[in-house]
């Protein structure tokens, strides 16, 4: 069962992903577009996901440990600075030109989706260019240690 | 406001969001650690050892994730319009923003908030203010 676990996470998340719509960057956008035809349901896939997640942290919080015993690891950051609202923000734009956020265009590689592939190619170039410049790290130092998702 | 009621699925939205905060429960729970897309794949570059294979083992579920949903729900192939000049540029700038933000909608908006994380909270509100006014630059000014 644990063996299983990160793979099924990664399943059971990409099925909820594709029910909701989250995985159609034209759903996204029509929700991301208030000026426009809105389409609220995107709040609801908020809601739902979480609705069920405040319980599961709940009850993780109060054990300290998995169910199998080993320490639960949360963020430990708590400072709220430029890096994390710039961060946001770039992200944020980068959400809106396009319409995926990084669990939707990882799973849509698996609509063998070329577009989705080239999305996810160059978000992997971002993020190894965050981890690769040192310069960047001066500028804004990391917060936490721990990645908070 | 003009609602589109046509294309409002608040039923679907509000399943496929719980099976979401089921996957964020069960790897909480189970493994004690955050679910969070960008988080996964960040891990991985570069990957350190003992470390990148239940992150590669959870992509590779997210990725063949569509394969089940055709079969069980009848997931439609996504429309993904954008030029590949606006995909790269999207995709660099999601890479970069997450990585600087140590999460994206799943760390932060779903499972920060689920925490309370006043961190997440801030994270949140600030790419979705992002993302609502790009749209609508990108669709009502330029």
């Amino acid at each position: 069962m644990r063996r299983f676990t990160p793979f099924g996470v990664g399943l059971l998340f990409g099925l909820g992903l594709c029910l909701s719509g989250m995985t159609d960057p034209a759903k996204v956008l029509a929700f991301l577009d208030l000026a426009g035809a809105w389409d609220p349901s995107l709040a609801f896939v908020m809601a739902g996901a979480i609705g069920v997640a405040f319980v599961a942290f709940r009850i993780a919080g109060r054990r300290g440990r998995t169910l199998a015993g080993d320490p639960v690891i949360l963020p430990a950051g708590q400072s709220i600075d430029g890096r994390l609202i710039g961060g946001s923000l770039l992200f944020g734009v980068g959400w809106g030109l396009v319409g995926l956020c990084p669990g939707p265009a990882i799973a849509d590689i698996g609509f063998f989706d070329g577009r989705a592939a080239l999305f996810v190619l160059a978000m992997a170039v971002g993020m190894a260019g965050v981890a690769a410049l040192p310069a960047l790290r001066v500028l804004a130092p990391a917060t936490s240690a721990v990645e908070d998702g | 406001m003009t609602i589109d009621w046509i294309h409002f699925t608040p039923v679907s939205a509000l399943a496929g969001g719980a099976l979401i905060g089921l996957a964020a429960a069960w790897l909480i729970l189970a493994n004690g650690r955050i679910l969070g897309a960008s988080g996964l794949l960040g891990g991985l570059i570069p990957p350190r050892p003992g470390d990148w294979p239940w992150r590669a083992e959870a992509l590779l579920g997210l990725i063949l994730a569509p394969v089940v949903a055709r079969l069980l729900f009848g997931t439609a192939s996504p429309t993904l319009v954008a030029a590949p000049a606006t995909l790269i540029a999207g995709g660099l700038l999601v890479g970069v923003g997450t990585r600087l933000a140590n999460g994206c909608t799943s760390g932060h908006g779903v499972c920060g908030l689920a925490r309370l994380s006043p961190r997440s909270l801030a994270a949140t509100v600030s790419f979705m203010a992002a993302a609502f006014a790009t749209v609508f630059l990108a669709r009502h000014v330029l």
